[in-house]
């Protein structure tokens, strides 16, 4: 059964409480005493405050306290950013907690309430009297950049908040020389804000006691060790004296990575209150101050031979950074971004320009993919293009210019080392998978009433398992990216496990458990795993970049293999042989040629927790910790094939058939991969087609609710093919990579692809997204007017 | 969000909830919540009170007489959806009950608030105004019955009073030889109808003895597509036809568009002839 486990789709063991409603989340902490914080929020996008009156709110029946910029002077230090993008020009802008001058997005936060009820709290927000004076505002991120600009922070000229570059060979060699002989294909691309969306909203509890100096604090959070931490450096309590619990959390997606301002100020008033306070945002207002994702405004030109081989790459992109840094925020649009380039090709020269520029609206940070969705939608449409330049198959321009086959290493022009991978083996499994060839055909039959089929093509790799500490700290990233395991075998057999990765919907606590059954013969329901306490499991750096299973993973699997060295003498010394002549298989330890006198694991427990007869030296126990440092990221990669048919009358653009072929190594639980995939494709394809965070002139979010931001609809999607290839790691433990963004990484482009593709025979040549119908429309309108 | 405080009244029958109203100024009827909740806790409504006329018996169920469907103004969209009376007399009423946002909505919404709260880009209201239904309003001096052109009078604007209850709404049955059809463009986001069209033809033989088209979505209130319903009526109900019939139905829409950031007035216009178009196919079959 041991061996069984790696790859078993078991049912995941988180669900039975996530789908009875009977998990708990930060919103059901409930402590006695308890009071409500609310906060309000900034009307305007950009305004001075000439005037806050908090008098009559504070009369309000239920109303303890309300608090203002003024109130946290010197109480709460500004927000940090924690990923210092080298050589880059990086100028942070001081991110108070509550606005006190200048409010820089509406969202910004300007006071709180504190009331007994909630809705005491919203009812006094309506009496807070602020004035404000109106600013010019902007929110697109190359208008900010632009000369004559509104300027957002005083000391930061051009809002420009850092000029972060890559180059390789060389670019404008290769340009040159595509002019005069080749070709060059350019493209302006927009990839829109979006808003990430997690099903639970943002939260914390905050209590403090003023008896200990101690704060427990409750918080929606993707990484309590590093809030802890943060929240330390904001409030002024010591490290020591802080708990961050995760309790259940309801995705993340990456809007859960950063800090938050309105964590912190819960944690001021309780401190001030010495009672215990909840805030939980609305959906409004999650939409308003949680951060969102994506906004690049890319202009990207490839350089290629005219029989559709690359050789040059050149982008300038402009990232909107929002009104702040939040706390991960430079080292998106670059690090992730910028180093991924050249993607799963052989590209001999590129050259990036990266401005991270501020603007008038909630801060972007990481969102599912996190500049890796850009940096594949880049490429992916460019390659396209240059294959409808020459009249070729894009599924050949791919094969022309693909990265052989490799299994050890491969270094690439931007310096990154790529683990392993078969780009085209991807490719021509998922093409003969699909019945490409037998598409194509179906396609050149031409449109049925009026509508018309387009197939496009994403391949991608992508960098996840971050990452190398040592390589964290050359680029910036305030922290370590290791991450640690402690595994405890009771005396029953039964197994508790201590880890610093924080899962927040996607698994882990299943696929932890099948790695330790799996390598060590105990049954995966034997295993306990303990996570998101800082009181309570060793540190960790967080779960994101599809990280968890490929850096937590890999150090329970390194503890769990102490342990089983540990059980091996011990069973030795039981057998009374030489640790030499030991054979392990199964949970069971035995001397050569005779399994049928074996020492199970759960006899080794016993023995080692009862310590009665122990070999010379042994320590008591059976449990090890693991600081496990990855030697390297690890590289997934895939192809995926999206089949949309356009309905020309109207704009309407239906997705037909979806198949996602990806590589993510030995997968643990392939019915977790495919959760993973079906999650991040379609979260990809709502970008495709759906969503669109949408600022009017004066910076106000037009898309403020889900009536508004369309989100992707199961009634609107075909069903999804999964499928895969199995390339191991050459440096993971396990040989896994990861699979938690690979779907949105490559979904985006695929539609995208699909769409251009079904428009070509209409002269359609570019169109923003998302595409709705009457983008569609006008686009098709405009090309037969061309 | 919280909504503001207000007092909360739950009315047994249609005469207490007139005097409730009557009571109580500004007050605001509650039926099955779907839109006077979500404004009440974005605080866009705050009234002082809310008369609940939920469980009101009297106001529920479908009957059928005189030739006309009598839909209580409590019934369901669900209810309405799962009807076999409607589904046999007013098919495209059916299909666009069954169409209204999501199976939550539906269970709760009901048909005397949708129109009541005229929200340009409901659904009844548009198939009500082609199928020539009539709405009944117990007011303070009495009942009184109103035709769609008469009840929509402009955006979230009706014809009801502060003091009225809409009561029923009555649907003329299809005979044999007639049918009709909804056929609508949802919003992504909200499934509200972008643009919706609503047929109903009346075929004898194939040859169109009587039709009427509404659109809603691109205007305050449903508009009767006249152009179309004269180019079709006495022609033979062919393909070409119908879609020389629909290219119309933009002209009746009048200048007054409404449009949003997902798609402008414009766009409605100009697509709307292709639902007209797919409403008026599928009534023609469903006729002959
Ligand atoms: C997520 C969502 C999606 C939706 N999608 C759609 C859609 O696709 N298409 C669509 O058409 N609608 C849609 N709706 C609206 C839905 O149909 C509502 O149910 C309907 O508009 C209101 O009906 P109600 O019974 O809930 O009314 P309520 O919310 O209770 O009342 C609405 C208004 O009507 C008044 N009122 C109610 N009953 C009466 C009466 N008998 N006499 C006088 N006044 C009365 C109330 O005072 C109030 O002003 C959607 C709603 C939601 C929340």
């Amino acid at each position: 059964m041991s061996s069984r486990i790696f790859g078993s789709g078991i049912r995941r063991r988180e669900d039975p409480r996530l789908i009875t409603g009977s998990a708990t989340y930060t919103h059901d902490i409930v402590l006695p005493g308890m009071v409500h914080a609310v906060m309000l929020r900034s009307s305007h996008a950009h305004a001075r405050i000439t005037r806050i009156d908090t008098e009559q709110a504070k009369a309000a029946p239920g109303v303890l306290a309300v608090y203002t910029g003024a109130d946290i002077e010197g109480a709460l230090q500004p927000m940090p950013c924690a990923w210092l993008l080298p050589d880059s020009d990086l100028k942070i802008a001081a991110y108070p907690c509550i606005a006190s001058d200048v409010v820089r997005y509406t969202g910004d936060i300007v006071a709180v309430v504190v009331a007994e009820q909630p809705s005491q709290g919203y009812d006094a927000l309506d009496l807070i009297e602020v004035d404000y004076e109106p600013l010019p505002s902007v929110t697109d991120p190359e208008a900010a950049a632009a000369d004559g600009a509104p300027q957002l922070h005083a000391d930061i000229e051009g809002n420009q908040a850092f000029h972060w570059t890559v180059a390789g060979g060389d670019a404008d060699a290769a340009f040159a020389e595509a002019e005069a002989s080749g070709v060059v294909i350019k493209e302006r691309i927009l990839q829109q804000r979006l808003i990430p969306n997690a099903m639970e909203p943002r939260g914390a509890v905050a209590q403090y006691s003023r008896a200990t100096g101690e704060l427990t604090l409750w918080n929606t959070t993707q990484n309590p060790h590093i809030l802890r931490f943060l929240c330390s450096v904001v409030t002024g309590i010591p490290e020591d004296k802080l708990r961050v619990i995760a309790p259940e959390v309801g995705g993340g997606f990456g809007s859960k990575i950063a800090a938050y301002p309105a964590d912190f100020v819960t944690v001021f008033c309780s401190k001030q209150l010495g009672r215990p306070v909840k805030w939980i945002e609305t959906r409004s207002e999650n939409y308003q101050a949680t951060t969102h994702g994506r906004d690049h405004v890319q202009d990207v030109e490839l350089a290629a031979t005219k029989d559709g081989k690359i050789t040059g790459l050149r982008c300038t992109v402009h990232a909107g950074m929002g009104a702040y840094l939040s706390t991960a925020a430079p080292g998106i649009p670059t690090i992730l971004h910028g180093l991924m380039l050249s993607g799963c090709y052989t590209i001999p020269a590129l050259k990036e320009d990266v401005y991270g520029v501020y603007t008038n609206g909630v801060p972007v940070e990481a969102y599912r993919g996190a500049g890796r969705p850009e940096a594949t939608f880049m490429l992916e449409r460019l390659i396209d293009m240059l294959a409808g330049e020459l009249g070729m198959d894009p599924a050949d321009v791919r094969r022309r210019n693909f990265i052989p086959k490799f299994d050890d290493g491969h270094k690439v022009i931007t310096t990154l080392n790529y683990d392993s991978g078969d780009y085209p083996g991807a490719l021509d499994k998922l093409l003969e998978h699909t019945g490409y060839a037998g598409l194509r055909a179906q396609q050149a039959a031409g449109p049925v009433n009026g509508k018309y089929l387009g197939l496009g093509l994403s391949s991608y790799v992508e960098i996840c398992g971050l990452g190398p500490s040592q390589v964290a700290g050359a680029i910036g990233f305030q922290g370590g990216l290791w991450e640690s395991a402690i595994v405890r075998f009771h005396p029953t057999g039964k197994v508790h496990v201590f880890i610093g990765a924080s899962p927040h919907g996607q698994g882990e606590e299943t696929t932890f458990a099948q790695i330790v059954a799996s390598e060590i013969g105990v049954s995966s329901d034997d295993v306990k795993i303990f996570h998101g306490d800082t009181d309570a499991t060793p540190m960790g750096w967080g779960t994101y970049g599809s990280r968890t299973t490929a850096v937590g993973g890999a150090a329970l699997a390194v503890a769990v293999r102490k342990i089983r060295d540990k059980a091996k003498v011990l069973a030795a010394h039981l057998l009374e042989a030489s640790v030499d002549d030991m054979e392990y298989e199964d949970g069971k330890f035995f001397v050569k040629g005779s399994p049928d006198k074996a020492k199970t694991i759960q006899d080794i427990a016993l023995m080692a927790n009862v310590a009665w007869d122990l070999p010379e030296g042994m320590e008591a126990g059976l449990e090890a910790s693991t600081f496990y440092d990855p030697p390297n990221f690890v590289f997934p990669y895939g192809a995926h094939l999206a089949v949309v048919e356009v309905d020309t009358a109207t704009g309407d653009v239906e997705l037909k058939g979806y198949t996602a072929l990806d590589d993510c190594g030995p997968q643990i639980n392939p019915t977790i991969v495919e959760g993973q995939v079906h999650g991040g494709v379609v979260q990809g394809i709502g970008q495709a087609l759906w969503e669109g965070a949408a600022y009017d002139d004066s910076g106000q979010l037009v898309t403020g609710s889900m009536l508004d931001y369309a989100l992707p609809r199961a009634d609107r999607l075909p069903p999804i093919d999964v499928i895969s290839t199995v390339t191991r790691s050459p440096h993971h433990p396990l040989g896994v990579k990861g699979i938690g963004e690979a779907g949105t990484i490559a979904s985006t482009a695929a539609v995208y692809n699909a769409v251009m593709d079904a428009l070509k025979p209409l002269g359609v040549k570019r169109v923003d997204m998302p595409f709705t119908p009457e983008r569609v429309w006008r686009a098709i309108q405009d090309a037969k007017g061309a | 969000m919280f909504a503001a405080d207000f007092e909360y009244y739950r009315a047994g029958s249609v005469a207490e909830a007139r005097e409730l109203l009557a009571a109580h100024p500004g007050a605001k009827l509650l039926a099955g919540g779907h839109s006077l909740i979500p404004l009440l806790k974005l605080r866009l409504a705050a009234p002082a009170a809310v008369v609940d006329i939920g469980r009101i018996g009297e106001l529920h169920g479908i009957s059928n007489g005189g030739g006309a469907l009598h839909i209580g103004a409590l019934t369901t969209h669900a209810e309405i959806a799962a009807s076999a009376a409607v589904n046999a007399g007013a098919e495209a009423l059916a299909e666009a009950a069954s169409q209204i946002g999501d199976p939550a909505v539906r269970n709760r919404g009901t048909i005397g608030g949708n129109v009541a709260h005229a929200d340009p880009a409901s659904d009844l209201p548009t198939v009500l105004a082609a199928l020539g239904a009539t709405f009944t309003v117990s007011g303070p001096d009495g009942e009184r019955s109103l035709a769609a052109a008469d009840f929509f009078q402009g955006m979230m604007a009706t014809a009801l009073g502060e003091h009225d209850i809409l009561t029923a709404v009555n649907v003329p049955a299809a005979g044999s030889g007639s049918g009709s059809a909804y056929v609508k463009f949802s919003h992504p986001a909200s499934r509200y109808a972008v643009v919706g069209a609503a047929a109903a033809v009346t075929g004898a033989g194939g040859t169109c003895a009587g039709a009427s088209v509404a659109v809603g979505g691109a205007t305050a209130v449903p508009v009767r597509c006249a152009s179309v319903e004269a180019a079709l009526a006495g022609r033979a109900l062919s393909a070409d036809a119908i879609a020389a019939a629909a290219a119309a139905a933009g002209s009746d829409f009048g200048d007054d568009l409404l449009g949003d950031v997902f798609a402008s007035g414009e766009y409605r216009k100009a697509v709307a002839p292709v639902y007209v178009q797919r409403a008026l196919t599928a009534a023609a079959e469903r006729a002959g």
